[in-house]
């Protein structure tokens, strides 16, 4: 096998059409909870890998917030050696099994792929996904020995992507490092939002094991800002990073939307995933089971909302959004999974009002059509509603998934920490806040956005807590 | 893991223990509260703290059985377990030195809920009445604890079984006849009763503040399950809360929302009582 990948010409290589991933039958998924794409055989993995072009100075690189070396892992895997491909994965990223799956790889690392300038780029997320789920289910998985330990400690707010990406990495470095999380279960999103059928809990459980074989100390059900506060822990620790999350759900402010059978996505992927209340009585968590169900927003959040209502027995789940296909953030994939399945989109639609019978229970919404003007300050055309065009879309319960912004609960009760009028801690690069000692990233700095951009957060502020730890120094902070 | 260290019926369906909870105790103030879990599939509920001791490391809870997760914390022993208990949540009640008196008007099971509030008023150098209602003599809890912290305590039963025969808005309206210089009201028990109590204050334009017992899931701002509206906007009672103006409260929308899940409610306690045994708490 290894001769014959490294014998093969760049012309052999552009030859072999990329792979894709079997999935799970529409009709069957969404019966059920299981991960809808099914993950490769060995087989398929090797063939995948070898067609890449290994370059000189690979693109796909310079593309990967989580700085992966994936020319490195993805050549490992075409001659076998997927253990090999995993430990490569790990040593830049603690949660790769993660990332394989939930990574918009099609605008990061699989958008810069040489390969993809001619033919299709080289499926990099399903590589990862592949190698890291190998060594993940194999039992010799090695965890690295940690370096000897500095005596400095550090406290990591939130058990999230950023948060674990932080703790894993100054645990190899030497550091003490405590994981604080304030639900039950850590994970951050990857447990209450994700839904099972896109990322199985046993996956992230599986990561979260081996920062604790590491040497993380995980403290579950511990609120920063009530249990304890920022400046008390900066009492028993040398450095605070804050990777909280945005974790405040945000609202349209239109009238109706307390009405009962309207849910915030957080709270209804919460009830869901981390309280699995698809299990209810099992499970003591209750959730409505709409059967006329209304998706506000177009995000990955939406899609994942709305399908999880297609596997809780709506006969009719939509996706009101206020722009068209083309502007939909989601990720394609789950875009394409969503329309499989059966989710009606609704595009150029704007909620304006929800209405309720007489419990309070939401039957409708009131929608406004619009039409595409002006590209605004994101590049996307600006929607703008027609007039006289309100029409009501009939429901029996709504999920409001349009983004989430700061919870205060940190910020508040932590002295000496800016945030911005929004809410969100001001850092700079390397996550810096202005409180000496406390560094902060992902959504509670940037806003809601990705998991590998969390991940990216991470990587960068655990190296520039490392530096302060090693010299102490604290540098004019410039943003 | 919290060790329930004792457990009490204080009335009947309605039990005091106490939980071994150091990290909530270090820090809880009065008005604040806890989300309990009490096994690996049961929901996350809130439940007030009635009292504490941060040196021995416990807190106080009264539930009433009211459905499924409360039926199944009642047949828990002392010496038995609740797997999670996070805290302290919510923001504490604002307390402080007022001009005038400060009365507590507690209902049902609610009056353990009031009583580190009018605790804390007392401590803070306030004259302080409790107003205490039960539909019955036997359904009157913490009678003796808020005698210790007030000056005055008045109960309210509705056969007349004890105190006055009456609602404790009939107490309270008797103490604004008699003169009682009141400035701030309390009121914390079903919302049907708060409501009541804050339009009866409203025309005297005494300040009342209520505290919310909302539907919650995380307890921590994340979901939005509690939210309420306030002077027209729209407020979160575990991240903003859980003290809020009554005046101000859309009571119809409160407690409309507070009847979310009272099909799903049903359906989960009949379930439990049929499996109980198999998903008992933590022995």
């Amino acid at each position: 096998m290894n001769d014959c990948t490294k014998n093969l010409t760049i012309a052999e290589r552009c030859a072999i059409p990329r792979h894709s991933m079997p999935h799970q039958d529409p009709a069957e998924r969404v019966r059920n909870f299981n991960e809808v794409a099914l993950g490769w055989d060995r087989e398929t993995a090797v063939a995948e890998a070898r067609r890449c072009l290994v370059c000189k100075n690979p693109q796909c690189v310079t593309n990967c917030p989580a700085e992966i070396d994936i020319p490195g892992f993805v050549q490992k895997i075409a001659v076998g050696q997927f253990l090999e491909a995993a430990r490569i994965l790990r040593a830049s990223s603690a949660l790769p099994a993660v990332c394989g799956r939930v990574c918009p790889q099609e605008t990061q690392c699989e958008l810069t792929c040489v390969m993809g300038k001619k033919y299709q780029p080289v499926a990099i997320g399903r590589l990862e996904r592949f190698a890291s789920d190998y060594a993940l289910f194999a039992e010799e998985l090695q965890i690295p020995d940690p370096a000897p330990p500095t005596g400095k400690k550090v406290a990591v707010v939130g058990a999230g992507p950023a948060g674990i990406t932080v703790a894993g990495d100054l645990v190899k470095l030497g550091h003490d490092v405590t994981l604080y999380e304030a639900l039950h279960e850590p994970g951050g999103v990857l447990v209450y939002g994700i839904p099972e059928f896109r990322l199985p809990k046993k996956i992230v459980r599986l990561e979260l094991d081996i920062i604790k074989k590491l040497g993380v100390r995980l403290v579950s059900n511990f609120v920063v800002g009530r249990t304890a506060t920022v400046d008390e822990l900066l009492e028993d620790f040398d450095a605070v990073f804050l990777g909280n999350g945005a974790g405040a759900p945000s609202f349209l402010n239109i009238p109706g939307e307390n009405l009962n059978g309207v849910y915030s996505a957080s709270e209804y992927l919460t009830r869901c995933n981390l309280m699995k209340a698809y299990t209810f009585p099992g499970n003591s968590t209750p959730v409505a089971q709409g059967r006329k169900v209304a998706v506000l927003g177009g995000g990955n959040v939406a899609m994942d909302a709305v399908r999880m209502s297609l596997r809780l027995g709506a006969d009719e789940a939509s996706i009101l959004y206020r722009r068209s296909r083309k502007e939909l953030p989601a990720r394609i994939e789950e875009i394409e999974n969503a329309e499989e399945e059966g989710v009606k989109f609704n595009y150029l639609v704007n909620p304006v009002r929800f209405v309720g019978n007489e419990n309070k229970w939401v039957t409708g919404v009131e929608c406004l059509r619009m039409e595409l003007g002006e590209p605004d300050t994101s590049g996307r055309r600006r929607p703008i509603p027609v007039k006289g065009s309100e029409f009501i879309v009939d429901v029996d319960m709504v999920v409001v998934a349009i983004g989430q912004s700061a919870n205060p609960i940190v910020a508040s009760t932590a002295t000496g920490i800016e945030t911005t009028e929004r809410g969100y801690f001001i850092a700079d690069d390397d996550g810096r806040t202005t409180k000496p000692g406390v560094f902060a990233g992902g959504d509670i700095v940037t806003g809601a956005a990705t998991v590998i951009l969390a991940i990216g957060a991470g990587k960068k502020a655990a190296r520039a807590i490392h530096d302060y730890l090693e010299k102490g120094v604290w540098p004019e902070i410039s943003t | 893991m919290h060790t329930i260290l004792s457990k009490t019926m204080v009335t009947e369906r309605t039990w005091h223990m106490r939980v071994a909870a150091p990290l909530v105790a270090r820090k809880c103030r009065a008005g604040q509260f806890i989300m309990l879990r009490i096994h690996d599939s049961g929901e996350r509920i809130p439940l007030t703290i009635a009292d504490w001791d941060r040196d021995a490391g416990f807190i106080d809870i009264y539930f009433q059985e009211i459905g499924a997760t409360t039926e199944l914390l009642a047949t828990l022993q002392a010496g038995d377990s609740i797997l999670d208990v996070v805290g302290p949540l919510g923001n504490p009640s604002h307390v402080e030195k007022i001009t005038g008196t400060f009365v507590m008007v507690g209902g049902g099971f609610g009056i353990a809920a009031g009583y580190p509030v009018a605790r804390a008023f007392r401590e803070a150098g306030n004259r302080v009445i409790a107003v205490l209602g039960a539909k019955t003599r036997k359904l009157l809890i913490c009678e003796e604890m808020l005698r210790a912290v007030c000056h005055e305590v008045y109960v309210a039963t509705n056969d007349g079984s004890y105190g006055i025969q009456g609602l404790v808005s009939d107490v309270l309206q008797g103490l604004l006849d008699g003169g009682e210089d009141v400035r701030l009201v309390f009121p914390v028990g079903p919302p049907i009763m708060m409501k009541i109590i804050s339009q009866m204050t409203l025309p005297h334009k005494i300040k009342t503040m209520v505290s919310l017992n909302s539907v919650m899931v995380d307890g921590t701002g994340m979901c939005g399950s509690c939210r309420v509206t306030v002077a027209g906007k729209t407020r979160f009672v575990c991240s903003e809360g859980i003290d809020f103006d009554g005046h101000e409260v859309d009571w119809d929308e409160m407690m409309s929302r507070q009847k979310m899940y009272g099909k799903q409610e049903a359906e989960a306690l009949s379930y439990h009582r049929e499996h109980g045994a198999c998903c008992g708490g933590v022995r």
